[in-house]
């Protein structure tokens, strides 16, 4: 028993991670409110942040610090791919975000629904 | 400048995206583009002679050594992949200019070319690269400038349907990613090379299976394999003629190539095909696509539409050939890379002429078609007779090796799926050819702009090398067979 949550709580980040995630595509296939699935899609983007870095951290390391007082380090590769996946995240979000604004103007509507409703031939 | 030659190819394209979108002058940008395509062409082929020479070539970029820096491995596969976008991508631009003036507002065009330039840089980059983090990064730049090249078009549906490749190609990206964590938490290495030595002596073989499937679907995603292919024909009949012709004949070409590295460079040809579930989905998906893509394209009255489903189907083929996994197979699928790029060019740009001279958008326009726009007429036809795989043509040669490779794996049901799935391209292409043909013209369709020498040329050009590769192999057939002898097979032959 006692190992059995030992593995729950080392390993809990994961858990968060696997729930982060299928909320987040959850919410990108269920809502249909065009800012909603975006923001179900940053939310599946960020638990692959976290994703990433999760595996780097190593207990009681410090920052990777050249000098004689520390010995064990976190990994900062890591972070430094995640620091590029941010930046990508907001690229995509912020297109997104500003397709459901000229959509707006153009159709009137963000909802997903009334816009096939309007529009018949778009299948 | 020539051992930079890795990184130039990548670079000329996004350095002319920067100046374009700093210039803005319409056709001061139009020869930017131009020498930024003809440059790129340049360095893909010595790149390509190079690899002929030398094997295989290690670029350390920015002078950091892989398997900590990142590292462009150019071989025979790969920069003959370069050499082949590079050269349809220019041949679009040339076409581009006219086209784009009727179709895309004054103001949108300079950013037009600079979202093609970046397309084009980010596809270079996924092909090169040999770092699966950085493939990751090329991906999303090649795909954002993917989603505004769909959403510039005049009809307001583009939008909707770039909104809907946005949230479908964000996924996969994403889903991609999550893979590659899966292997860097294995193996602590992003360097593709690396992590294919690093494989071969790692035991954990359930979480190496779940990313080998996260990637596999994540890319197949963008590639658009037959369940996951929602998002194209959308985003390929709403985005500008151009755009449809460049992202018919170059992106999903790229994410295919991306997923043959995966499993035959990385994961190894013993690992994936050891599965026999993994080949059993790949074989059965590609030939449900190349059915119901093709039904699907039979009732379609949207001729950009018709021939977007077209494509799911060809890509079926392609996948065809990655699921029978053996010497025939990869070449039938490396020749249909090379060979659906340039025919869907063709067609693609013969659509872009009619919507140019008498904004033709459904199938029933095309009636008559024949008198009015003989040339066009022509260079539809011929390129949709070889999207069927008429003997003589480019599809014929893909076609010989996929069936050659099926029949040699005993694989009856594949040869008879082939067999089939032409004979339903035949009704949807028959149907165009006789309308074309056949019919008397519609009153009120007189050709309202002549298109301009360009246009036509660039059209012309890709029909004649649909039928030139389809009777002369030695420059696509011989080279996809170099290039799955030396690199996919390398170990296994």
């Amino acid at each position: 028993m006692s190992s059995t949550i030992y593995n729950f709580i080392s390993s809990y980040n994961y858990y968060v991670i696997i729930f982060l995630m299928i909320s987040g595509l959850f919410i990108v296939v269920s809502r249909g409110n065009m800012v909603k699935k975006l923001v179900g899609l940053a939310l599946f983007q960020t638990s692959v942040y976290i994703l990433y870095i999760s595996p780097g951290k190593i207990l009681n390391g410090t920052a990777p610090i050249l000098d004689d007082v520390y010995s064990i380090y976190s990994s900062p590769f890591p972070h430094v791919l995640i620091l590029t996946a941010i930046v990508v995240g907001i690229a995509t979000l912020a297109l997104g975000l500003s397709l459901v604004i000229r959509v707006n103007e153009e159709f009137g509507t963000i909802e997903e629904d009334e816009l096939f409703d309007n529009e018949p031939n778009n299948e | 400048m020539n051992e930079h030659a890795p990184a130039l190819v990548v670079m000329l394209p996004i350095i002319g995206a920067v100046l374009i979108m700093l210039i803005r002058h319409n056709n001061l940008n139009w020869g930017i583009a131009l020498l930024s395509g003809i440059s790129t062409i340049y360095y893909s082929i010595i790149l390509y002679l190079n690899a002929r020479s030398v094997g295989t070539i290690s670029y350390a970029m920015g002078g950091w050594e892989p398997p900590v820096g990142i590292e462009y491995r150019i071989d025979e596969f790969n920069s003959l992949l370069i050499a082949l976008i590079a050269t349809v991508s220019f041949l679009i631009l040339v076409y581009a200019k006219s086209s784009l003036n009727i179709e895309l507002k004054k103001n949108k065009i300079s950013t037009f070319y600079s979202m093609y330039l970046l397309c084009l840089g980010g596809l270079i980059g996924i092909l090169s690269t040999g770092d699966a983090f950085n493939a990751f990064v090329f991906l999303e730049i090649s795909s954002l400038a993917t989603y505004v090249i769909i959403s510039m078009g005049n009809d307001r549906r583009g939008l909707l349907a770039a909104y809907q490749y946005l949230i479908i190609g964000t996924i996969g990206a994403t889903l991609y990613v999550i893979g590659v964590g899966l292997i860097f938490i294995i193996t602590g290495s992003l360097n593709l090379y690396d992590i294919s030595v690093k494989l071969g002596d790692i035991e954990l073989y359930r979480p190496l299976l779940a990313s080998l499937a996260f990637i596999t679907v994540g890319i197949a995603l963008k590639i658009a394999l037959f369940p996951l292919h929602a998002w194209l024909p959308n985003a390929y009949a709403f985005a500008p003629s151009v755009g449809t012709a460049f992202l018919a004949s170059t992106a999903t070409k790229v994410a295919i190539y991306l997923l043959i590295k995966y499993l035959y460079l990385v994961y190894g040809f013993d690992l994936v095909y050891s599965n026999q579930i993994f080949i059993f989905v790949v074989l059965s998906l590609s030939i449900i696509a190349m059915f119901g893509a093709s039904m699907i394209a039979i009732f379609q009255s949207n001729l950009k539409k018709l021939f977007a489903y077209s494509s799911v189907a060809q890509i079926g083929y392609i996948t065809l050939g990655i699921g029978i996994a053996n010497y025939n197979g990869l070449i039938g699928s490396t020749v249909h890379i090379i060979n659906h790029s340039i025919i869907k060019a063709a067609i693609f740009l013969a659509i872009g002429c009619l919507v140019f001279s008498s904004k033709i958008v459904n199938i029933d326009q095309l009636a008559g078609l024949g008198k009015r726009m003989p040339m066009v007429a022509v260079c539809i036809t011929v390129s949709s007779l070889s999207l069927i795989g008429v003997p003589g043509t480019v599809g014929f040669i893909s076609k010989w090796y996929l069936v050659l490779g099926s029949l040699e794996q005993g694989l009856w049901v594949v040869v008879f799926a082939l067999a089939v799935s032409s004979i339903l391209a035949l009704i949807y292409v028959g149907r165009i050819i006789e309308l074309i043909w056949f019919h008397a013209p519609v009153g009120g369709m007189v050709s309202q702009n002549k298109i301009p020498f360009e246009m036509i040329a660039v059209t012309v050009v890709m029909t004649i090398a649909t039928i030139y590769f389809g009777i002369d192999t030695r420059l696509t057939g011989d080279l996809a067979k170099i290039a799955v002898e030396n690199v996919l097979l390398g170990e296994q032959l």
